[in-house]
């Protein structure tokens, strides 16, 4: 891999051995993609704070500096973190103290997670704690190479936003962290981001939210790891809508990018999102449509809802003040508890625009920071869980052991009043 | 004897033999893999409770969250990991993923290893060949 003399210079300790460190991952990373060469980023979407059973050992041995050494840099050196090279946010990580007595979590995670936000803090890291840094002010430009990990936020970038970046992880956020730098590979190149199959919507309209997740969940079931192109009968989607089919995407199969010509930025038509021969489409329709749907409800099978988790990935701003009004006057069953998870930043804006008030009068709770499949924490006892989110439905089941009902957010708060899943595809 | 030789691309250098374990689907890190057990935990996968511990993991390519060189790193820290890796198709998680398992790994190969190879053979990854000796 070709490096320039900054590089050079990193890699011999001219900007500190954690520097040099951190070089010496992205050469061995670089080398493992057969990446020609690094490319320059700004914008870093990493974790470092997130409580894990290695991460409490290696900072009760060493301190964050030893945590993130081994963890983020992958070394067995003895380094000293200094300041990120470029600007760096933490993304959603455990629950923090305002959870304690609400959430099952352990009380010393809680506090290690503490310890671990006031040492970043101090270097710089921006603690956005969410997997939507796109919703609290963290907006990359159309073409701006970036080092994001969080499947749902990297397709969000590469597809709605028009930056570059490839689905990090964590030792290459914390080497790009350093260094500000990134193997320039994969969705950073014009020639790997035209798409791959063709999905022509067909016979139904896809404009609610819930259509929006099962589209994506089936576009990734299509393409895999590659990129799908979505066209006809769509609906003009918004932010939560494209939130919610990108995570979906990413979920079924690996997508990272996706083009919806004349919603999306870089493919202005189906031909201009395939530069060779248009292939021949995929049909999603009625039945495509009912089978996503089947798939996604095939965990459910008692309808004595225990729990409803709301805000995957977080919720929007409008998104909580719609449960708000659904929940307005009614009251979440005894046998239920209600979750809306959301990035801390808008849940001080819910507060402050009364939304919070309503929903916990009804009994349910705005969250932030974590998620149940992040945290592996659900209230005690949960057995059956209902959701609006196309990837908490997938994931949740094989991470807790329960049972799972997808639905439109009107029948996920039915259920959490009357305690029973009455839902169906209209 | 080897019956037979496979020549791809390096992903991480160095040489290693041992028993192949074969997933011809893709595999999960987060929520896909126990690194404390070293154990495949994602229900319906073909390898749904296989230990993978000491073996060469032979996989078409990984899938799901960007958690997947994070788990595959705490196999190493947990003594849990596969000794090298030969990949059909390689990604940012999968190619970050061996680095930070420090294990022999390789891709890009001249046939589909994950016909090629089968579970219980013996694999040799050296460099930028596997020699693959059927049991």
């Amino acid at each position: 891999m070709y490096l320039t003399d900054d590089d050079k210079r990193m890699r011999d300790g001219a900007e500190g051995d954690a520097a040099a460190a951190a070089m010496d991952l992205l050469i061995r990373y670089g080398y493992a993609l057969d990446a020609e060469r690094l490319c320059s980023i700004r914008n870093v979407a990493g974790t470092m704070t997130q409580p894990s059973p290695v991460k409490a050992r290696l900072v009760a041995e060493g301190g964050w500096d030893k945590a993130f050494s081994v963890i983020n840099l992958d070394s067995d050196r003895d380094l000293t973190i200094p300041q990120m090279r470029v600007p760096t946010c933490q993304l959603q990580h455990g629950f923090g103290p305002d959870s304690v007595d609400i959430v099952p979590y352990p009380r010393a995670n809680v506090d290690l997670q503490s310890d671990g936000e006031a040492f970043y803090g101090r270097r710089g890291v921006q603690i956005l704690a969410t997997c939507t840094p796109y919703q609290v002010g963290n907006l990359p430009m159309r073409g701006e190479h970036c080092a994001w990990m969080e499947s749902s936020a990297v397709i969000y970038a590469n597809s709605v936003l028009g930056a570059r970046t490839n689905c990090e992880g964590i030792a290459s956020t914390g080497a790009a962290s350093l260094t500000g730098r990134i193997p320039c590979w994969g969705n950073h190149l014009d020639a790997s981001r035209h798409g791959t199959h063709l999905i022509a919507v067909d016979g139904i309209t896809v404009e609610s939210f819930q259509d929006w997740g099962m589209l994506g969940y089936f576009a990734g079931s299509v393409a895999g790891e590659d990129r799908p192109v979505v066209t006809g009968s769509l609906a003009q989607p918004d932010l939560t809508e494209l939130k919610h089919f990108g995570a979906a995407a990413a979920t079924s199969g690996g997508v990272e990018l996706y083009h919806i010509p004349g919603i999306t930025p870089e493919a202005v038509s189906v031909e201009a999102a395939f530069p060779g021969s248009v292939p021949d489409a995929v049909v999603y329709g009625p039945a495509e449509r009912r089978a996503v749907y089947e798939t996604l409800n095939e965990i459910g099978s008692s309808a004595d809802v225990d729990f409803v988790l709301l805000g995957c990935p977080h919720a929007s701003l409008d998104q909580i003040r719609q449960a708000a009004a659904l929940l307005d006057g009614r009251r979440v069953s005894a046998n239920c508890e209600l979750w809306i998870m959301a990035p801390r930043a808008l849940a001080v804006m819910a507060e402050r625009s009364g939304y919070t008030a309503v929903i916990e009068r009804a009994g349910g709770r705005v969250l932030a920071d974590s998620c149940p499949a992040m945290s592996r924490a659900a209230p005690a006892g949960t057995k059956v869980f209902a959701t609006d989110s196309a990837k908490q439905a997938h994931y949740l089941p094989a991470i807790l052991g329960i049972e799972a009902w997808f639905g439109t957010l009107e029948e996920c708060v039915s259920a959490a009043v009357t305690g029973r899943w009455n839902g169906g595809l209209s | 004897m080897s019956d037979r030789v496979l020549h791809g691309r390096n992903v991480v250098p160095g040489s290693v033999e041992g028993q192949a374990l074969v997933s011809h689907e893709p595999i999960s890190g987060w929520g896909g893999i126990d690194p404390a057990r070293g154990v495949i935990i994602e229900p319906r996968h073909e390898l749904f409770g296989v230990c993978f511990t000491g073996k060469i993991l032979v996989f078409p390519s990984a899938k799901g969250s960007s958690g997947w060189s994070g788990f595959f790193q705490t196999t190493r820290l947990s003594g849990t990991a596969p000794i090298g890796m030969v990949i059909g198709r390689i990604s940012a998680k999968s190619a970050l993923g061996a680095v930070v398992t420090r294990v022999p790994a390789i891709t890009d190969l001249d046939a589909d290893p994950c016909s090629v190879i089968a579970t219980g053979d013996w694999v040799r990854i050296d460099n930028s060949t596997v020699e693959v000796t059927k049991r």
